[in-house]
């Protein structure tokens, strides 16, 4: 079963919502991947992530990957924040790429850690790195950088060098420990 | 229940009147058990494991935002350093992800090539680690059988590349230069002759030793649905019966049908899959896989195509090769056309997700253009880091002496996990 057949799937569930699928990228020649992308608005995100999940057509069982993109400055973009969902169908053997996308100030999105287990640590290094909140998570504190850092690094206006760098930091002695 | 950020500062080991009986036990981060950097608070009543939370991030030293400000040759450097025992896995993921994002379709000797390295690099992963299962339940031989043959491999991979560890021997669209004459050989002595005695006296020293087996089966279950649940790839979720091989499943390079464009079927060979999902299961599905790897490698070698490394000579992409660029002002122009910072080649914009089937799981990259000459995002999917997550799940309820067992099953590989 193609990707597409499970996104038809998905538009019938939801029609009220604008599913329509995207390819990833267009090659210069016109031809378009095979990648396929939806963009989910965050409050419905946790029902249709169910619905993937369980429905017989689509069987998303495992959440391969959960990044964000910062898309600012991006050409044609208007949102700051995307974030990514990769997910994968064993039954089938297809992937479907989710959008999710968010702004400032106080960019949150709902937790998806109910429905796959395995998005725990991604979603709390997205949370590190691009400051998304997401909401629901059991245990949302940073697990990169340390704990008191305060900028969130992979953010496209947080410089490659000259923030944050190990000489800022206070030096911690075995007595203030 | 998570751990307050209290408890991950080393404390005394004290506890309150009528409390329960449990102590708070810091594991690493400099620990030769943890093999890596990387910090473990347990939480114990007596020697029985209650709970473990993973402290990580000590190797962390930016490397996607790294990969932001090197652009799509550079960044191989940066990334073979992820998982460092097997680096050239790394360089053939990026730039499968990559490949993807330009739309090319590499050579077929180009495609040989990269699976026999591809392969080569599991087996070095796959060496230490089994090694290693020995090493952390106190046999050390087993570990010394791995390594020796690991030797091998670096310098079977210093031979194409000069350098034994960190080959960058990936470039866009190919390879930085074709093999060596004789090298295909060398590579056919190694996984016949000096590999299997190798394994055999691993396998001999671990399969049926009662100690080990007493050590590793039941230890760590994780069931298939739990597995899958929990984004776990590669030999961990094989080892707990999910059929899944990016090879099979999404096949690319040698694992295609019709790969070399002159109808050659794909390179046959099995998944190995065990049902126990336990320390054991996982120690043999790598042995296998090691087995499997030689298989493909002899298969890949004897017919291997004759023909250009470089997908598209005349492309924007690849680079001249350097015979070209030092001896005729073409190629040195074309060559500066490619490297200077204010030319380069440009991608489309836009994003893609291409992965390979590493020594560790699915390894993948979603890199995504804003048609610039660097990445404009370089995301990378570590298996160890996505593996690591379900360790408090596998070690609870466990003795603490079974936490090395664990750890070593899952492989984590810090600079991975931390990237």
């Amino acid at each position: 079963m193609a990707t597409r057949d499970a996104v038809a799937a998905l538009q019938e569930r939801f029609p009220e919502l604008d599913l329509a699928p995207r390819p990833l990228v267009t090659y210069a020649d016109g031809r378009a991947s095979d990648q396929l992308w939806v963009r989910v608005p965050a409050e419905r995100l946790v029902e249709v992530c169910r619905f993937l999940r369980d429905d017989p057509r689509t069987r998303f069982e495992q959440l391969c990957d959960l990044t964000c993109l910062d898309y600012l400055n991006f050409p044609g973009a208007t949102d700051r924040f995307g974030v990514i969902y990769s997910l994968l169908s064993l039954t089938h053997n297809h992937r479907l790429w989710l959008k999710v996308f968010v702004n400032d100030p106080d960019p949150a999105v709902p937790s998806v850690t109910g429905i796959w287990r395995g998005a725990e640590w991604p979603e709390r290094e997205v949370y590190d790195m691009f400051g998304i909140r997401f909401t629901g998570h059991p245990d949302l504190r940073r697990i990169l950088m340390p704990q008191n850092f305060t900028a969130y690094p992979l953010r496209k206006d947080y410089p490659l060098t000259g923030r944050g760098e190990r000489e800022d930091f206070a030096v911690v002695t075995r007595d203030s420990a | 229940m998570p751990v307050s950020y209290d408890l991950m500062k080393p404390t005394t080991l004290t506890r309150e009147e009528g409390a329960e009986d449990r102590w708070t036990l810091n594991f690493g981060p400099q620990h030769p058990a943890t093999h890596t950097t990387l910090r473990l608070v347990l939480e114990l009543d007596g020697e029985r494991v209650v709970d473990v939370t993973p402290d990580i991030g000590f190797l962390h030293s930016g490397f996607e935002k790294l990969g932001e400000h090197l652009d799509y040759n550079q960044y191989v450097v940066v990334v073979e350093r992820m998982n460092y025992v097997s680096p050239i896995n790394n360089d053939l993921s990026w730039h499968a992800a990559v490949e993807k994002l330009f739309g090319i379709e590499v050579t077929p000797r180009c495609k040989a090539i990269r699976t026999i390295l591809g392969e080569l690099g599991r087996i070095q992963d796959h060496l230490l680690n089994i090694g290693c299962s020995g090493l952390d339940l106190g046999g050390f031989t087993a570990f010394l059988y791995g390594f020796n043959e690991r030797e091998q491999i670096y310098d079977l991979i210093e031979q194409i590349s000069g350098s034994r560890f960190h080959p960058s021997y990936t470039r866009v669209g190919g390879l930085a230069q074709d093999v060596p004459p004789g090298w295909t050989d060398r590579v056919l002595d190694f996984v016949r002759n000096r590999l299997p005695p190798a394994l055999r006296d691993v396998e001999t020293l671990l399969l049926r030793n009662r100690i080990f087996i007493e050590r590793t089966k039941g230890i760590g279950v994780i069931s298939r649905d739990d597995a899958i649940n929990w984004s776990l790839t590669g030999p961990v979720a094989r080892a707990s019966g999910v059929r899944r091989d990016l090879r099979k499943d999404e096949p690319y390079w040698c694992f295609a049908d019709n790969w070399d464009g002159r109808g050659a079927p794909a390179v046959p060979f099995k998944v190995p899959i065990a049902t126990g999902g336990d320390v054991y299961a996982r120690f043999l599905v790598r042995l296998e896989e090691i087995r499997q790897s030689c298989a493909i490698i002899e298969q890949v070698v004897r017919m291997l195509p004759d023909g250009p490394i470089n997908a598209a000579p005349d492309a924007q992409v690849t680079l001249p090769n350097k015979k070209e660029i030092y001896f005729s002002i073409e190629g040195l122009i074309h060559h500066f056309e490619k490297i200077m910072s204010n030319r380069g080649f440009r991608p489309p914009v836009g994003e893609a997700y291409g992965a390979t089937e590493t020594a560790n799981g699915e390894q993948g990259f979603y890199v995504a253009s804003d048609g610039g000459r660097t990445p404009y995002r370089a995301r990378c999917r570590p298996p160890s880091f996505m593996n690591y997550q379900v360790f408090p799940q596998l070690l609870r309820g466990h003795q603490i002496s079974d936490v090395p067992a664990v750890l070593n099953s899952l492989n984590i590989i810090a600079a991975e996990l931390d990237r």
